[in-house]
C-alpha cells in the first residue's frame, strides 16, 4: 500500500500523465497519431535516440554537473560511425556499436578529467568541448556527408526494424534505461552519485570518491552520446557535419522536465526518459493539432519552464509540511 | 615516557604534531593521548588548533611532522575514508549531511549493506537505522529526507552514523554548539554509554560546565601547542581558562546596570502558522531582552520575522510607535533595526570581501557620492567602528573570511552598529567565539545598552542568557511561555519554561 501511494506521488507519475494526455488528446483530435501503423512505431522511435543521451545527461546532472557537449560528441560519432563503413568495410558491422561507445567515452573522459582536474564548472568546460568537438567534426567532415548507400543495409534495417512490435532503437534504449536505473537505485557507486550531488563537500568529508565518481559519470554520459550518434546513422542515414546540433539542449530539457533537480542531488533516469518522450512527443503533436510552427518552441520552453516551477511549489510545500509535522511532534 | 609492560596502548596516541599552510602555522605542537573508554575533553581558544587536530586525526589534513598511533601501530592517512576504515568517526561541528537523501541513506552511504549483485539491502538498512534511534531513544523517521530536520536532529543522525561505523575513536567537535538543554542531556547520556563500551571519545567545547560533568580527562592547547592534560577532579574552571588564555579572565558577562528608558519595539499578536504563535513582547530602550529557549522553538524565526525576512500572517511590529510593513527588511532598517544573524558566514558576511567593505556594507547608499563610493570612503568610516570595537586585523582589506569567529562577529556587529539603529536583534551572539573575545561581545553588548540602545539576545547557552539579560522570554514550540525578571532568572525557571507548554490555555 505505501509503495502504492509513493508511486502515486512520484514526480515521474506526473510527465508520464502529461504524456498520456498529449497523446490522448493528439489522437482524438487524428486517430492516426496512434492508430496508423507508422503512428505507433514512431510514437516508440523518434525519443528513443534522446532518451540514451538524456539517461546519460540525468546521470552527470544528479552529480551537480552538466554536460553540454553530448550533442557535439553524438555527431562525431555518428559521423565516425559512416566513416568506419566507408573507409574498413571489412569490418563486421556490429563492431560500430562497440567503437562508437568506447569513442564517445574517450571524448566524456576528457570532459570529465577537465571538471575533475582543473576545478572548473562543468557548464564552462562543457561548453568549450561542445564548440572544441563540433570544430573537429566541421574540420573533418567539411562539405561531405555521409549517405545511406555508404553503410550495410543490416545497419540501417536496424533504424527503421521492429522487434515484436517494438522497434529495435526502442528495445536499445530501454534496455539501457532500466540497467541505468537499477544502477542509480541499487548500487553503492548510484547512490554515491545522489550524495555527491547533494553536498559535495559533505562527499568529501564522508570520505566518498568524488572525483572518481564524476570522472565516471561523465565517462557513461559521453559513451551513452557515442552509442546515440550511432544510433543516429542507422536511423537517418545522412550524416552531416552538423548531426546532433542543439541536442545538448534538448536533453538537458528533458531530465529537467523528468525532475532531475539541476543543482544535482535527485531525480532520477526514468524521469529524464519520459521527459525526453514527453519533449519530442508534444513537438510532433503540436502540428497533428494545427499549432503554428514558430509556437512549437515556445512550447517546449513553457515546458520547461512549468516542470522548474512545479519543482519549486513541491519543495516549498515538502519543507512547510515538515516543518509544521515538526509544530506538531 | 614509562612503558608500563602489560598495560594496554592508548587507543590513539598524537605526540607533536606540526602542520602549517603556507606560510600560517597552525600547529607546532599537537600532543594528545586518548584512553578507551574514557571521554577526554580538547579545550582551548579559537585558533588554538583544535580543528586542525582533528582534521589531521581524521585524515582529512595530512601532518608536516609528529608521531600518529592508533592503538599503538603508527598510522598515516590519506583519505578520510582511510581513517573512517581504521575506526575513527568524526562528528563535526556542523552537519554534514546529504539534504536529498534520506535519513537512513545519510546513515550508510559508502558502506550499505549489500545483497546479490550488489544491491543495496534497503530493508536490512532500514532496520538497522531504527534499531540504531531505538538505542538513542529517538523517534526520526528514517524514510524521511534530512532536508528540514533541526540541527538537533541532525547532530543525532551524525551519532548514530558513527555508531553504526562502530568506531573505536569518536570525536565530537562542538556538538552541542547548536543544542540546548533536553538534547545536549540526550547527547551526553549516548556518550556516556559509549564510553561504557569501551570506546575512546574526544570532546571538543566551549562551554566548561559540560566539560566537568562530562569528561573524565581535559587537555588544553593554546597557539598550536599543547598545553596540560589533567584529570577532570584534579582541576577547576578557573585553572583551565588561565591555561588557554594564558592569563586570568575577570568575569565573563559584565553586564551593567543601565537605565532602562520607553518603549521601542512593541511586537503584538506575531503569528505564521507551523513556525510561531501568538507572539507578543516588549522591549524598551537600555533594555537587553533575551529570547531563550530550545533550538527550533522559534526564536530565529521570530526575530526573522520581525526584521521583515519572513513572513508573518497577522500580527504588528512597531517601532517607536511607527507600524512597520512585512516582509521589507529595507523598511525594518531604516526604522532603525539592526539583525545580526545566528549564522555569520553565510547570512552576514561575505566571506570574500575586505573587513571594510563587510562594515559599511548596510550604509552604502547614505556613505556613496552622486552613486558612487570609494575604497578610500569605506576605509574611513569602516576604520571608525574596527578601533571601536577592537577587531583585531592586519588591515582594513584583510578578506574577512581569514579572521577568527571572534573577530569576524565583530565586523558582523560592526556593519550594524554603522546604521546607527535603535534595536539591535543578536542571534547567537558567542556562537563558536572563544573565551576572551566572548567577554569582549558581552562587553560590548552592556555597553551598547547602556548607550540605550534596546537588544534583543537570542541565546542557547544559559550563563550568558543569565548573566547579560534584564528579562528572558522563553519561547516554546513557536509560543512565549515565560517572561521572567532579571531577578528571578534561574538555570531552572529558565529551562522549565523551555520544556514545558505554559499553564494556562494557550
Amino acid at each position: 500500500m505505501a509503495r502504492i501511494t509513493s508511486l502515486l506521488k512520484a514526480r515521474e507519475t506526473g510527465i508520464l500523465l502529461a504524456l498520456v494526455l498529449v497523446v490522448i488528446v493528439t489522437t482524438v483530435r487524428n486517430p492516426n497519431f496512434l492508430f496508423s501503423p507508422d503512428g505507433f512505431r514512431d510514437l516508440l522511435l523518434t525519443p528513443s535516440i534522446l532518451m540514451l543521451v538524456a539517461v546519460g545527461q540525468a546521470i552527470v546532472i544528479i552529480t551537480r554537473n552538466v554536460d553540454l557537449s553530448v550533442g557535439s560528441v553524438l555527431g562525431l560519432s555518428a559521423y565516425l560511425t559512416g566513416r568506419i563503413f566507408i573507409d574498413l568495410p571489412w569490418l563486421p558491422w556490429p563492431t560500430v556499436f562497440l567503437i562508437g561507445i568506447v569513442f564517445g567515452g574517450l571524448l566524456g573522459l576528457i570532459n570529465g578529467a577537465l571538471v575533475a582536474f582543473a576545478k572548473v564548472p562543468a557548464l564552462v568546460i562543457t561548453l568549450g568541448t561542445l564548440y572544441a568537438y563540433r570544430g573537429i567534426n566541421v574540420l573533418w567532415t567539411g562539405s561531405d556527408r555521409i549517405n545511406p548507400s555508404d553503410m550495410p543495409k543490416e545497419f540501417l534495417a536496424l533504424g527503421t526494424s521492429s522487434l515484436a512490435g517494438l522497434p529495435w532503437l526502442t528495445v536499445i534504449a530501454l534496455v539501457v534505461l532500466v540497467v541505468a536505473g537499477w544502477f542509480m537505485r541499487t548500487q553503492r557507486a548510484g547512490r554515491e552519485l545522489y550524495a555527491i550531488g547533494s553536498d559535495p563537500a559533505a562527499a568529501n568529508l564522508y570520505g566518498l570518491k568524488v572525483t572518481q565518481r564524476v570522472l565516471a559519470a561523465f565517462v557513461l554520459c559521453g559513451a551513452l552520446a557515442g552509442l546515440a550518434g550511432v544510433l543516429y546513422a542507422a536511423r537517418y542515414g545522412t550524416v552531416n557535419s552538423q548531426a546532433g546540433s542543439g541536442w545538448e539542449l534538448d536533453a538537458v530539457g528533458a531530465a529537467v522536465i523528468g525532475g532531475v533537480a539541476i543543482f544535482g542531488g535527485s531525480g532520477t533516469v526514468w524521469g529524464a526518459a519520459i521527459g525526453a518522450y514527453l519533449l519530442l512527443t508534444i513537438n510532433r503533436a503540436l502540428p497533428v493539432l494545427g499549432v503554428q510552427d514558430f509556437w512549437q518552441r515556445a512550447v517546449v520552453g513553457v515546458l520547461i519552464l512549468g516542470a522548474i516551477v512545479l519543482d519549486r511549489v513541491l519543495a516549498v510545500r515538502a519543507s512547510r509540511r515538515l516543518a509544521e509535522a515538526r509544530d506538531n511532534d | 615516557m614509562t612503558s608500563i609492560g602489560t598495560a594496554p596502548p592508548p587507543a590513539l596516541e598524537l605526540s607533536r604534531i606540526a602542520k602549517a599552510f603556507g606560510a600560517v602555522i597552525a600547529l607546532t605542537n599537537g600532543t594528545l593521548r586518548l584512553e578507551s573508554g574514557s571521554i577526554h575533553a580538547l579545550v582551548g581558544e579559537n585558533g588554538a588548533g583544535k580543528s586542525t587536530l582533528v582534521k589531521i586525526i581524521a585524515g582529512l589534513y595530512q601532518r608536516d611532522a609528529g608521531e600518529f598511533l592508533l592503538e599503538g601501530h603508527p598510522v598515516d592517512f590519506t583519505s578520510t575514508a582511510a581513517a573512517k576504515a581504521a575506526g575513527i568517526a568524526v562528528i563535526y561541528q556542523e552537519p554534514t549531511l546529504f539534504p536529498d537523501l534520506s535519513v537512513t541513506e545519510n546513515i550508510f552511504m559508502g558502506r550499505q549493506p549489500t545483497g546479490a549483485l550488489g544491491m543495496i539491502d534497503r530493508r536490512a538498512m532500514h532496520d538497522e537505522a531504527l534499531a540504531l534511534f531505538e538505542r538513542l531513544g529517538v523517534r526520526i523517521d528514517p524514510d524521511r529526507p534530512t532536508l528540514g530536520l533541526s540541527i538537533a536532529d541532525q547532530q543525532i543522525i551524525e551519532i548514530a552514523k558513527a555508531i553504526s561505523l562502530d568506531a573505536k575513536v569518536l570525536i565530537m567537535d562542538e556538538p552541542t554548539a547548536a543544542l540546548s538543554g533536553v538534547e545536549v542531556d540526550r547527547l551526553f547520556a549516548v556518550a556516556r554509554s559509549l564510553r561504557d563500551e569501551g570506546r575512546a571519545i574526544l570532546f571538543i567545547s566551549h562551554r566548561f560546565d559540560e566539560v566537568f560533568s562530562l569528561c573524565d580527562t581535559v587537555t588544553v592547547m593554546r597557539d598550536g601547542a599543547y598545553i596540560a592534560t589533567s584529570a577532570i577532579e584534579d582541576t577547576t574552571v578557573d585553572a583551565i581558562v588561565r591555561q588557554m588564555v594564558g592569563r586570568d579572565v575577570t568575569t565573563l558577562f559584565p553586564k551593567t546596570p543601565a537605565t532602562i528608558g520607553d518603549d521601542v519595539l512593541v511586537v503584538e499578536g506575531l503569528n505564521q502558522p507551523g513556525v510561531f504563535h501568538d507572539v507578543s513582547f516588549t522591549v524598551r530602550s537600555g533594555e537587553i531582552v533575551a529570547l531563550a529557549g530550545l533550538v527550533g522553538a522559534g526564536r530565529s524565526e521570530i526575530a526573522r520575522a520581525v526584521f521583515g525576512i519572513d513572513p508573518y500572517s497577522s500580527g504588528t511590529v512597531r517601532v517607536g510607535g511607527q507600524l512597520l510593513r512585512k516582509r521589507k527588511p529595507t523598511a525594518a532598517m531604516a526604522a532603525g533595526i539592526a539583525l545580526v544573524p545566528e549564522d555569520r558566514r553565510q547570512q552576514g558576511l561575505v566571506l570574500e570581501a575586505s573587513v571594510a567593505r563587510n562594515a559599511t556594507m548596510a550604509i552604502r547608499r547614505a556613505l556613496s557620492r552622486f552613486g558612487l563610493l570609494t575604497t578610500g570612503m569605506e576605509n574611513a568610516s569602516a576604520r571608525i567602528w574596527a578601533s571601536r570595537l577592537e577587531v583585531k586585523t592586519n588591515a582594513l582589506d584583510t578578506e574577512v573570511g581569514t579572521l577568527s569567529g571572534g573577530n569576524q562577529q565583530k565586523v558582523v556587529l560592526a556593519k550594524w552598529l554603522a546604521t546607527d539603529p535603535r534595536v539591535l536583534i543578536v542571534d547567537e551572539p558567542t556562537r563558536g567565539i572563544d573565551v576572551g573575545t566572548k567577554a569582549e561581545v558581552h562587553r560590548l553588548l552592556s555597553e551598547l545598552a547602556g548607550q540605550g540602545l534596546a537588544i534583543i539576545m537570542i541565546s542557547s547557552e544559559l550563563p550568558e542568557v543569565l548573566g547579560m539579560a534584564d528579562r528572558v522570554l522563553v519561547v516554546h514550540e513557536g509560543r512565549i511561555t515565560a517572561d521572567i525578571p532579571r531577578a528571578e532568572a534561574t538555570a531552572e525557571s529558565v529551562m522549565f519554561a523551555a520544556t514545558h507548554s505554559s499553564g494556562e490555555a494557550a
